[in-house]
């Protein structure tokens, strides 16, 4: 009995929900007694896979087929099955990223696993093995018992936080054996936008909606959320209207995401809008209207018009950066 | 093109969601269903990419008789014909199962869900389908073309975008920006009445997984207002008492 936690690599380099993963997983570990051993696919060099272990892994499985270098969901998903059942691992624990939401299902029907996805805390630590996991778009949470003797777990971003556990990490190789018929997409081309921060990783978020009146008023909302290190993201009219991309829509139709700042500006919040930002840590609002319900769930609050505060507060920013 | 689209029956977006009998059940009491949105999505596409003879849309439903208004829906928007396999849907894996068990020897071309339920949010049967069937799966798409045997796919990545080629049978759990979802016009709402709804019993599965409760996240305390010319007084409760900058 152990538990593997896979870690996944974007160009060679772990992102910080990956050392959460493995915080996570190495909590698992002590829970059950057992060792953490972690497993990555595609480039990564040893000074890389050497870091899993200040998170607490002992044992890093490095697999670099040529196949392997770049995301193949069905492949990828047999190679992790196939560590956790040579591993003789009964718990699989990911990060419930883009890629992490394909595999996570895969790799639970091939070891006949229940799934806890979207899980924002530990598993009880009793034979009932329950996981709170979000439902309902992050207006409530269910706690999902896995009765399978195989468990999968794919932890939310931000919910667990980064844990050292400095441990000496053995890189070993792995290979297994790869059918073709798991290499049945091909991937052309890679976009990632280097210089912004991804917003379902976010720490910080910077958020508008109809209130700004027009895409061509975001400048001011870039240029906050540039200085705060944050990532800007919109309410469903916003993105409907196409004046910002459909990546950028935070709500229970876009994406969940759990900051720990989230800035609403000229957003009212409806139910819809909360139920995607709700378990963000501290809610500050922005809004002209003094009755807009999104005030009820806000931590602080500003009454006001947004070209008039958000200036303002660039500028209070400023100064406080000195 | 045979495409089969994977429908989930779920509470309207604008529902607020309570629970009953000690918190262990979803109180469903005046709550209206719809189509889950991002399965409407799907709909949409495959009805698209099947317009003016290219091929036929089937909707999948696993669920209780009582869903059958929604079946009717996707109907209306649509699809050709329906399934719906007879059971109350235990969780993802259940589903999946059942969906891979009826399409196993139907030879669909192409499976469609949307990204997740809006329930339960799961995102896992598209991929357990996959699984199951011994399919590629593409979870959380952006855009889907198909040009004769190739599917030529972008999908979400943090901070970005993948594209990728994908030959053959392949299922895909569908985002915003595959489709404009498509509204009933009144023709297809009079048709959705007569076009064949299927009910097919379920497998049985062992079971590996079950909600034992619910929670609704802690209520918030009152909000600390700030005066609008006082902007510096935020920066200032964002670093020293709320700790986050």
């Amino acid at each position: 009995m152990s538990v593997l936690v896979y870690v996944e690599q974007a160009e060679g380099k772990f992102k910080k929900s990956v050392f959460e993963a493995v915080s996570y997983a190495k909590a698992i570990a002590d829970q059950q007694s057992t060792n953490l051993t972690a497993i990555s696919i595609g480039n990564v060099a040893e000074g890389e896979l050497k870091e899993l272990g200040k998170y607490g892994a002992s044992k890093v499985l490095n697999v670099s087929a040529d196949q392997l270098k770049t995301f193949v969901n069905q492949a990828y998903a047999s190679v992790i099955a196939a560590a956790a059942e040579k591993e003789g691992a009964d718990i699989v624990v990911l990060s419930n990223s883009f890629s992490g939401k394909g595999l996570a299902p895969r790799i639970a029907v091939k070891l006949k696993a229940g799934l806890a996805d979207g899980a924002v805390e530990l598993p009880s630590n009793d034979d009932k093995f329950a996981v709170k996991k979000t439902a309902f778009s992050g207006k409530a949470f269910a706690i999902t018992e896995l009765t399978s003797a195989n468990k999968v777990i794919a932890l939310n971003p931000n919910a667990f936080g980064v844990k050292e556990n400095a441990t000496d990490a053995s890189i070993e190789a792995f290979s297994a054996d790869i059918k073709q018929s798991d290499l049945g997409t091909v991937i052309k081309d890679i976009v990632r936008a280097t210089d912004k921060v991804s917003l379902p990783d976010a720490e910080l978020v910077v958020s508008a909606g109809r209130g700004l009146k027009g895409p061509e008023n975001w400048g001011m909302i870039e240029e906050l959320a540039g200085l705060l290190g944050a990532a800007t993201a919109c309410s469903k009219p916003v993105s409907d209207a196409d004046w910002r991309p459909h990546s950028e829509h935070v709500g229970q139709t876009g994406i969940a995401i759990s900051p720990n700042l989230y800035i609403a500006i000229g957003i009212s919040g409806a139910i819809q809008h909360l139920a995607g930002v709700s378990s963000s840590k501290v809610i500050v609002v922005i809004n002209k209207d003094p009755e807009a319900p999104f005030f009820k769930v806000a931590d602080y609050g500003i009454v006001g018009d947004a070209f008039e505060v958000v200036p303002k507060l660039i500028e209070a920013l400023k100064a406080h950066k000195g | 093109m045979k495409i089969l689209v994977c429908i989930s029956n779920v509470p309207d977006t604008t529902t607020k969601i309570t629970f009953t009998n000690d918190n262990t059940e979803f109180n469903t009491a005046g709550v209206q269903y719809i189509v889950n949105p991002y399965d409407e999505i799907a709909l949409s596409r495959a009805i698209e990419l099947t317009e003016g003879g290219k091929g036929t849309v089937t909707v999948i439903n696993v669920g209780e008789a009582a869903n059958d208004p929604t079946i009717r829906k996707a109907l209306a928007i649509g699809a050709d014909d329906a399934v719906r396999v007879n059971a109350a849907p235990r969780d993802a894996y259940f589903v999946a199962k059942q969906i891979a068990e009826y399409a196993k020897d139907k030879d669909f071309d192409i499976i469609l869900t949307g990204r997740e339920s809006i329930d339960y949010n799961g995102n896992q049967v598209a991929a357990m389908v996959g699984e199951f069937l011994d399919i590629p799966s593409v979870s959380i798409i952006k855009k889907l073309n198909i040009e004769g045997d190739t599917a030529t796919i972008e999908r979400e990545i943090e901070g970005g975008k993948e594209v990728l080629t994908v030959s053959g049978k392949f299922i895909a759990s569908c985002a915003e920006g595959v489709a404009e979802p498509k509204i009933p016009n009144m023709r297809g709402i009079m048709s959705a009445r007569t076009k064949p709804l299927a009910v097919v019993d379920a497998v049985a599965i062992e079971e590996v997984s079950k909600v034992t409760k619910y929670e609704t996240p802690a209520p918030r305390g009152t909000v600390k207002l700030i005066p609008a010319d006082q902007t510096e007084q935020l920066i200032s409760l964002l670093h020293s008492e709320a700790k986050v900058i």
